[in-house]
């Protein structure tokens, strides 16, 4: 019991450890979030205007066309994964693979511009990925340190007072127990004294009359009491 | 958490956006269309019924192989109860100003979270 009240109050301690290192992780991720978040919204605000120029570049509406090209993804993010004590992050990498040429035979003009919105919105892509990858981990250190908190707790709130509240119990018990064996004991040890000295006082008396009937058979049973008392004491020191 | 087991084969970049947005994040290569001929992305105008959009979130959000969900503000904002009952964390969903709707925090369902967990 002992035993087990030591484990949750580890327990408790290390989660509580965790859960503190947790949310500082936590508070940092927050602060970025919040800083890419804005930041997102300039470099958006960029590449929207560098596609503006396209379009005033091409001369006319390329969506169209650029939606028909798409056939294979160029753009692509691949996973990797943090550790952060004991919980997996997953953080995503942008990665640009293959040729960027695109098929953009049709458009006539403004290959330049093109080129140049293509590079800014890689840029605001990978801004994006970024805040993905931190948003995600957000998600993720959320639910985490829920679930850390909901433990931590039912190990303070719930198992160590029912911990202690048993051994309280047992202990009590035991005390309660030993009380009474105590008392029995004294109750024992009063009996063979209060015998012992009635015999002796009935031997006393017996010696003043001047009647000694059988002083040999006394004298024996008299030792086999002593050795009596001397076990039942010995008994005693045990307890 | 089982969707975490499987992160490893999400790497594209899914988009639902007006049609500058797409237009845009195409040029960059985030285009794909699979084998069944299913893209990645759509194209969000004034006259897309709002069924329409929330279908394509909830198939994208589906997909085993989309690692980001790119959506402009404005169109979460149509589907806001959709995007908000979404708390997984793959794919994930990343609301993105558009052209004509610049960013407001304020109406990010994640800043939204954040705000709440400062609040309390």
């Amino acid at each position: 019991m002992q035993g087990r009240l030591k484990g949750a109050q580890t327990g408790h301690s290390l989660l509580s450890r965790k859960r503190d290192a947790l949310t500082t992780r936590f508070r940092g991720i927050l602060r970025k979030v919040d800083e890419a978040k804005r930041r997102m919204g300039r470099v958006m605000q960029l590449a929207s205007f560098s596609l503006a120029e396209v379009t005033y570049a091409a001369g006319g509406d390329i969506a169209y066309l650029v939606q028909e090209q798409a056939k294979n993804a160029t753009f692509k993010v691949k996973a990797k994964q943090e550790n952060v004590s004991g919980v997996m992050l997953p953080a995503f990498d942008a990665v640009r693979e293959g040729s960027t040429d695109f098929n953009l035979t049709g458009l006539g003009r403004g290959g330049q511009q093109i080129q140049k919105a293509r590079e800014v919105y890689a840029k605001a892509l990978e801004t994006l990925v970024e805040l993905a990858s931190l948003q995600t981990a957000f998600t993720i250190l959320d639910e985490v340190i829920r679930t850390t908190n909901r433990r931590v707790n039912a190990i303070e709130h719930v198992i160590i007072p029912k911990l202690d509240n048993t051994i309280k119990y047992i202990i009590s018990e035991l005390d309660e127990m030993d009380r009474e064996e105590f008392f029995r004991l004294k109750k024992v040890q009063g009996k063979k004294k209060r015998d012992a000295e009635a015999r002796d006082a009935l031997k006393r008396q017996q010696e003043a009359e001047g009647t000694l009937p059988a002083p040999v058979e006394d004298t024996e049973t008299e030792a086999e009491h002593a050795l009596d008392l001397l076990a039942e004491k010995d008994a005693d020191v045990i307890f | 958490m089982s969707a975490t087991s499987n992160y490893a084969d999400r790497n594209l970049i899914a988009v639902i956006g007006d049609e500058d947005s797409i237009t845009g994040l195409l040029l960059a290569g985030i285009g794909h269309v699979n084998s069944n001929q299913k893209k990645n992305f759509l194209v969000v105008d004034n006259k897309t019924q709002t069924f329409a959009i929330e279908a394509a979130f909830n198939e994208f959000t589906e997909r085993k192989d989309i690692a980001i969900l790119l959506i402009n503000q404005h169109i979460a904002e149509r589907i806001r109860p959709t995007v908000e009952k979404y708390q997984n964390a793959f794919p994930t969903v990343l609301e993105i100003p558009s052209k004509d709707h610049p960013y407001d925090p304020s109406k990010d369902s994640i800043l939204k979270r954040v705000q709440k967990m400062y609040g309390d």
